[in-house]
């Protein structure tokens, strides 16, 4: 057979992502890799088993468990890494949980910067890592635009827009000082459509939230939110709906808006998709909450 | 499901999905369909943001919500009038939409039917020239814009040479506000004729140059009946159909190990991006700087075994022979080897606030390898705007003015702790290409190309090595393999030490 030398746009985005989880390994002492258990993170995981088989990958994962998450998701992050031998790391702020800190009762905000932000920072610290992957895309969100594949933070995880590391060819940064971080999206170059590409090619299971079935819905604030337990405030109870519904993001429930749907397949989705034209974080409460939100939370440390 | 207003917006894949292909179909093209990585460079003036977000637009990547967000905050900050601001698109950083100005590279994605697309918008105000170097250090293909009203002025110049200097071998020279001159084939010719003798003494093998229309969308996605006099085809045309290929360097092998992979006593592989050239299996490569040969037993892609691997492949190799290589050394074919030394010569783009330090020891990070440097020499500075070299023999420059400051080019001499493998930048980029890092502030302070190798004779200073004389200090042999350990992890992280036994 004659030999060619070109690659598709895919295989070249997955030679980029391993080239990049490798140097991550080789340059710092302590990396982590951030687990979400969404799409995104899957093919991240994915993406780290293959640059290091037929060996393990050389760091554990972490998961932020911000005490709201769909039960499916936690058993599905469970099941995933003891399948697939990694150490798996979760944290919570269980201050903040004991104290009652919910969207519910304290807002999307508060409940995110707490829940999620502090937690991760928290965390980042008590494990002293110098590195940690995100599975953030360039094109999900306008401040995402602008962020390096190796992105600086200070001692206190602050990303500061204006001051970044110029990043040039595959020349990646590392250099830190005690204290201070860097956080790497290997997925960076990636578009939604990319991720459930590869899915479909690589065969990566991901939670099945993610597929249209029959749930129970509650209209809040023009969201479809699917109550996952029983902190559903009483005075929606009385409104849940059955409905066939999927998610095209995965968070917080209560945070976390379902499309109504009938793609149960990776196919449909797509199709979906494609046929829809709302983009994927309209389903995220959390960006409504001031204009360049994220900008904001990006600064604070959020991922 | 709500009514979609198609005239207003949609979604790149529609029309097939609408056609006569079903989803399995789709997929599959779009599976095989390869990765165009483009710059841009022009300033607001040009209209450069208009243009990505008619890209964007015309080719239907906007999504319903994001073009609601747009006609929102292009009544409350927009700059364009009555238009609807394509800009406001693509400044995404608070400030920035606040002054109405680009200030860091930003990254956008769209695909046609036939190609996917990534842009590195860059800003074109001068003191930004280190974002267009970062935004062009990885596409294949430079779009600059200018103003049909202006014609070729001093800004394009200045981003023609960067793109020249950064190796990029397709450039495509956007004339802009075509709707202001009428439309005028003689206006076009002349900004051609113009750009063309600026440009041909630079080298660039493929230049192409487009009428078009921004703000009107003419010749931008559809070819534009305005221009009846013009044959080529439209911006979007021309970028889904130039032949890219594999523009990495195929055929010199250098693989710089990235990474050592041991999972167990039976599997020693030595993990890196194939930085140029072809590696086949049962080749003959010898690793640098120990010179030990051996054979390729086998190639693992990310898919698993092959028989052949080529850049910008990130595959695992095992060898026939056991022979230690790190990370930072180098694989090569026997019969082409790279440049092997201390000493360069580079073009050097400094990027920091700071200007150099000609005393200072930076960091050098060239491929996976990291090495202590100093800067021997600054031989001339280039004036990025006429390109005249200044420098002090010629009198352009005083003595005090050779050290760089940000946003400067000059061509200088480097010369490093530790052997460096290295090709000119011009025959292969992936070991031509390198940054120098800040030792205090960890800052990225310079981007550079070599030019080429420098003899020790022609060095005004030489880095000394420190030598250890293990007899002389007293360590007995059987520490000597210790030693050697400790001082090849202090190579690894930059530290050139001489040992003597």
């Amino acid at each position: 057979m004659e030999e060619t030398y070109n690659l598709s746009h895919l295989k070249e985005l997955e030679a980029e992502s391993i080239h990049i989880i490798r140097e991550v390994a080789a340059e710092f002492e302590n990396p982590v890799m951030l687990y979400s258990i969404g799409k995104d993170s899957s093919v991240m995981v994915r993406l780290a088993e293959k640059a290091f088989a037929p060996g393990k990958p050389p760091f554990p994962l972490m998961h932020i468990d911000s005490k709201w998450k769909f039960k499916e998701m936690l058993n599905f992050r469970d099941w995933y890494a003891k399948e697939h031998g990694w150490k798996l790391i979760v944290e919570s702020n269980m201050d903040a949980f004991r104290a009652g800190v919910g969207p519910f009762t304290h807002g999307s905000k508060v409940h995110t910067d707490l829940m999620k932000t502090q937690a991760l920072l928290h965390a980042l610290d008590k494990y002293k890592f110098d590195a940690a992957f995100g599975g953030a895309r360039r094109d999900e969100e306008k401040s995402r635009a602008k962020e390096r594949i190796f992105s600086f933070r200070n001692e206190f995880h602050q990303w500061d827009p204006k001051n970044q590391r110029p990043e040039l060819w595959d020349i990646y940064n590392t250099r830190i000082r005690k204290g201070e971080s860097i956080r790497v999206f290997p997925l960076s170059n990636w578009t939604e459509l990319d991720v459930w590409q590869y899915i479909r090619l690589e065969k990566i299971p991901i939670v099945p939230l993610y597929f249209a079935k029959m749930r129970p819905t509650v209209n809040i604030d023009g969201q479809l939110i699917m109550p996952d337990d029983d902190r559903l405030p009483e005075k929606y109870r009385n409104k849940i709906e059955m409905k066939k519904i999927r998610f095209r993001t995965l968070g917080c429930w209560p945070l976390t808006g379902a499309v109504e749907s009938d793609a149960d397949t990776i196919e449909k989705i797509v199709e979906e998709m494609m046929i829809t034209t709302k983009s994927e974080r309209t389903t995220r409460v959390i960006d409504f909450d001031q204009e360049a939100s994220m900008e904001e939370k990006k600064r604070e440390g959020y991922f | 499901m709500e009514e979609i207003d198609k005239t207003k917006s949609g979604n790149p894949m529609e029309g097939e999905v609408r056609g006569r292909m079903s989803i399995e179909e789709f997929l599959k093209k779009d599976e095989e369909k390869d990765l165009l990585r483009f710059l841009t460079a022009g300033s607001v003036d040009d209209g450069k943001s208009t243009l990505i977000g008619r890209l964007l637009f015309d080719s239907k990547k906007i999504y319903e919500d994001q073009l609601d967000a747009l006609e929102r905050d292009s009544k409350r900050v927009g700059n364009a009038g009555e238009h609807i601001d394509y800009a406001l698109l693509l400044d995404g950083l608070k400030a920035e939409r606040e002054q109405g100005i680009t200030i860091d590279v930003a990254y956008r994605y769209f695909s046609t039917n036939h190609r996917k697309f990534i842009i590195a918008d860059t800003p074109g105000h001068e003191q930004y020239t280190r974002n267009m170097i970062t935004g062009g250090s990885t596409a294949n293909l430079a779009v600059i814009l200018v103003d049909a009203r202006a014609g070729v002025i001093t800004q394009t110049r200045r981003h023609t040479y960067l793109v020249s200097l950064l190796g990029i071998k397709h450039v495509v020279l956007a004339v802009n506000k075509m709707d202001l001159v009428g439309f005028s084939k003689d206006i076009f010719d002349k900004i051609v004729a113009e750009y063309k003798a600026f440009i041909t003494p630079l080298g660039i093998p493929d230049v192409t140059c487009i009428p078009l229309s921004a703000l009107d969308g003419d010749n931008v996605v559809e070819k534009s009946e305005r221009t009846p006099w013009y044959n080529g085809s439209s911006l979007l045309e021309f970028l889904e159909t130039v032949h890219i290929g594999n523009d990495h360097n195929l055929k010199d092998f250098r693989y710089p190990v990235q990474y050592v992979l041991r999972p167990n006593l039976d599997f020693r592989g030595f993990s890196s991006k194939v930085a140029s050239g072809i590696i086949r299996k049962g080749d003959e490569v010898v690793a640098l700087p120990s010179g030990k040969r051996t054979h390729v037993k086998a190639i693992y892609s990310p898919d698993g075994e092959c028989d052949y691997a080529f850049p910008p492949m990130s595959v695992t190799l095992t060898l026939e022979d056991e022979i230690d290589v790190s990370r930072g050394e180098m694989l090569v074919h026997p019969d082409n080897m790279p440049m092997i030394g201390r000493n360069f010569e580079a073009m050097l783009v400094w990027m920091d606030e700071e200007k150099m330090d000609m005393e200072k020891s930076f960091f050098l990070k060239q491929t996976t390898n990291t090495s202590r440097t100093r800067i021997d020499s600054v031989k001339y500075k280039v004036d990025v705007n006429t390109m005249d070299h200044l420098s002090v023999e010629n009198g352009k420059l005083k003595k005090e003015e050779l050290p760089l400051q940000l946003n400067q080019i000059a061509h200088v001499v480097l010369t490093s702790s530790k052997e460096l493998f290295f090709d000119p930048y011009t025959e292969n980029k992936a070991t031509g290409a390198f940054i120098l890092i800040d030792p205090i502030t960890n800052n990225t302070s310079a981007a550079g190309m070599i030019i080429n190798k420098v003899d020790d004779r022609d060095m005004h200073t030489v880095m000394e090595i420190p030598v250890l004389d293990l007899p002389k200090l007293g360590i007995a042999p059987e520490h000597y393999e210790a030693v050697e350990i400790a001082v090849k992890e202090l190579e690894r992280r930059g530290y050139a030490i001489e040992i003597k036994k």
